[in-house]
């Protein structure tokens, strides 16, 4: 499904992933993890297009497509979905509404036909349900006033309504509390599928103990030096990162 | 954040989609203004003696004053000889009867504009008094309104047919002396739309007008005047959009409101006037005066308007709160893009005890525009425990636009309450990114951002009028993103 061959990038000249090779096939959970500063963000945002990150080597190919050449929306309607670590506000702008636009570009794309409001609200009335959002957060304001919680389980509720093929989840358990990560990390599960591949990109191996994952890697300093199976994710849990690093050295 | 001016700059180009002219013939008179001119006018619309002295009244007035030069727009003098100050549609001389006797030529205009007059008219149960250059065309839904009692129609017609009224209330609110404009306006205004509401009616539909601006190189002077009487109640209705021309087109008009005790002005406004292409060529320049004389005691007047036309835009719809109670609000979103340049904003002036005002603006820049809000808040000494509620945002799209924001609060009264908010911001390239992820093109996302910073004015308009002004919008930025 998704195949990163050495792929190098720069942020204003200097070089943050320094060759990352990392291979995801349908139906598998990869969890990158790594401390602060080693690429894990830039990464995700690569992936889904964000500008301001130069390419200066390397491929990535998603499903026969030339990734790296498509805009965001063209990679979304492709079935990349990013949640954001931080999802932003959008003053005035409903919630149902932008999901709405959201799903009906995507679904023209798929040469479906666009969902009008009534069959919208049918459609996602179960999906609402999964993360226990509450139905009045629909009708707000995109993000705005929410809680850094509802924030989180807005952006699974989303990815329950896009139907995505790779979800990467950006530090989706970050400023979460134990009983929000566990609504969030359930509803996550549950769109676990074979046909579904998801990139998670944490600190912390508490959520994996949720969320269990196929394969860990150990990004640091740009590169993925260790990649092994959710024993690893212990692993660094009990002795931190520099062991794996003076391994790799 | 690194933020991409030159993918902000590539939106900003955008084709006007109002832009085409309609051959028709017109009945000009030749270029130039003088007190012949002016009797001309007067002649040619066969006004009576007091209307045309009160017009030469205006352009003698008008002879003493010098063009304001405060407003922060910039522009190449006026030169008023070199306009053209009357043009009719030569179909007005069989003067069409009803809609089937109307130029299909005109009414083609409309389709195209889409404004389908016939189908639009009756599906949506609006009056619709169309002006096609100067002179009134088509008129419906008369029998409707006038069993009520409503007079609505030309000013001309007014003129003929009610002129105790127009004597009695023209130039009431806006003196002939009140500015430059408004003199010249006065003095040389060719037609525009009247309306009067009678004691105790409430106004059996929204009434609204198109004005258009047409044959080439003639100034458009409309005078609107809206009378409602004690206990009535009135939403009016204004849109506009102009073809695309090479020189630039002045516009001056005076919109002048009466409300009398109880009674309700809701008055809104969708205007989108060429602006002029890409590198600020052409384009219209719009010198308004607009204001409501809130006369009777709980009167209230409510200004709507989405700007998004227009080179030059100078324009204050106006609330004088002069009885008891009387309430005025002010909803605005002004919207200018590649070298447009809007000063525009309110005066609420608060004479009667416990009066209230509202202002609400969202000024929008994108391209090189520049978008002032100017307005002013006067408590008088009279003005026992009112109160005015300001907020005032603006938006900036790319980096080479500029906003600004002229509030002006004057209080004599120690029990008023004056609140003023203020904001401005970018649009947001975590915004649109967000947006662009979940698969919503860069336009359509800019669209959503905008149409979000103006939900408060929006929810203002009449329904029909929400949906055109969201179209308009996304019209007037395409490209100002990408």
């Amino acid at each position: 499904m998704l195949n990163i061959s050495n792929l190098h990038v720069k942020v204003e000249d200097k070089e943050i992933l320094k060759g990352i090779n990392l291979k995801v096939n349908a139906g598998e959970v990869h969890a990158i993890m790594g401390p602060n500063g080693s690429g894990k963000s830039t990464l995700s945002h690569v992936l889904s297009g964000r500008s301001g990150y130069e390419v200066t080597e390397g491929t990535v190919d998603f499903l026969d497509n030339n990734l790296l050449e498509l805009s965001p929306e063209e990679r979304a309607h492709l079935g990349v979905f990013l949640a954001f670590q931080y999802p932003v506000e959008i003053p005035g702008v409903n919630n149902a509404y932008m999901l709405k636009a959201a799903l009906n570009a995507i679904r023209t794309y798929r040469g479906e036909e666009e969902l009008d409001a009534m069959d919208f609200m049918a459609f996602v009335k179960d999906k609402v349900k999964l993360v226990q959002l509450k139905e009045d957060l629909l009708s707000r304001s995109v993000n705005e006033g929410f809680s850094g919680g509802e924030k989180k389980r807005n952006e699974i509720f989303q990815m329950a309504v896009l139907e995505p093929k790779l979800a990467i989840l950006d530090e989706t358990d970050s400023g979460l509390d134990i009983d929000a990560l566990k609504i969030v990390a359930d509803g996550v599960n549950a769109l676990r599928s074979p046909e579904r591949s998801m990139v998670m990109i944490t600190h912390y191996q508490r959520l994996l103990d949720y969320i269990e994952p196929d394969f860990v890697h150990v990004l640091v300093d740009g590169k993925i030096i260790k990649s092994g199976d959710k024993k690893l994710a212990l692993e660094l849990e009990k002795r931190g990162y520099d062991w794996v690093r003076e391994e790799a050295a | 954040m690194s933020t991409n001016p030159e993918e902000f700059d590539s939106i900003a180009g955008k084709e006007y989609k109002a832009g085409f002219v309609t051959d028709v013939e017109t009945d000009t008179v030749p270029p130039g203004l003088n007190e012949d001119v002016i009797r001309l006018i007067s002649a040619k619309k066969e006004e009576p003696e007091w209307l045309l002295e009160w017009r030469l009244k205006a352009y003698q007035h008008w002879l003493t004053l010098e063009e304001p030069t405060w407003p922060n727009v910039h522009y190449p003098p006026v030169d008023f000889q070199a306009s053209s100050y009357y043009s009719a549609p030569k179909s007005k001389e069989d003067a069409p009867k009803s809609l089937d006797e109307v130029d299909p030529k005109l009414l083609e205009t409309y389709e195209k504009l889409g404004i389908p007059l016939r189908e639009h008219a009756k599906l949506a149960g609006v009056a619709v008094d169309a002006v096609f250059d100067s002179v009134s065309v088509a008129t419906t839904f008369k029998k409707k309104l006038s069993d009520v009692g409503v007079i609505f129609g030309s000013f001309s017609d007014a003129v003929k047919n009610h002129p105790e009224l127009v004597k009695k209330y023209l130039g009431t609110v806006v003196p002939i002396t009140d500015n430059f404009y408004a003199a010249l306006n006065s003095a040389v205004f060719t037609d525009g739309s009247f309306c009067y509401i009678p004691k105790g009616v409430r106004c059996p539909m929204e009434l609204s007008t198109y004005f258009r601006i047409n044959a080439s190189n003639t100034g458009q002077f409309e005078r609107t005047l809206i009378v409602a009487d004690e206990g009535s109640h009135v939403s009016y209705l204004e849109g506009c959009t102009a073809p695309m021309r090479d020189e630039n087109q002045l516009h001056a008009a005076v919109v002048e409101l009466v409300a009398l005790d109880d009674s309700e002005i809701k008055y809104s406004t969708v205007q989108n006037w060429y602006p002029g292409d890409e590198n600020g060529v052409g384009g219209i320049y719009n010198f308004v005066t607009k204001r409501a004389d809130c006369r009777g005691k709980n009167s209230k007047v409510s200004w709507t308007q989405v700007e998004t036309g227009s080179a030059i835009t100078w324009k204050y719809p106006s609330c004088i709160l002069k009885g008891e109670n009387s309430v005025g609000e002010f909803y605005s979103v002004a919207l200018t893009n590649n070298y447009q340049q809007a000063d525009t904003g309110t005066k609420m002036i608060h004479l009667g005890k416990n009066t209230r005002s509202t202002i609400i603006s969202k000024g929008i820049s994108a391209g090189r525009a520049q978008n002032s809000y100017r307005g002013l808040v006067k408590i008088t000494k009279g003005a026992e425990g009112s109160r005015n509620f300001t907020q005032c945002d603006s938006l900036l799209i790319g980096d080479k636009c500029g906003a600004h924001t002229f509030p002006y609060i004057e209080v004599k009264n120690q029990s008023a309450q004056v609140e003023h908010e203020a904001s401005t911001s970018k649009i947001d390239e975590d915004q649109l990114f967000y947006c662009r992820q979940r698969g919503i093109s860069e336009e359509d996302a800019v669209n959503m951002i905008v149409n979000g910073f103006c939900k408060e004015v929006f929810k203002e308009l009449p329904m029909e009028f929400a949906v055109e002004a969201q179209k308009l919008l996304a019209v007037s930025l395409e490209g100002a993103v990408g």
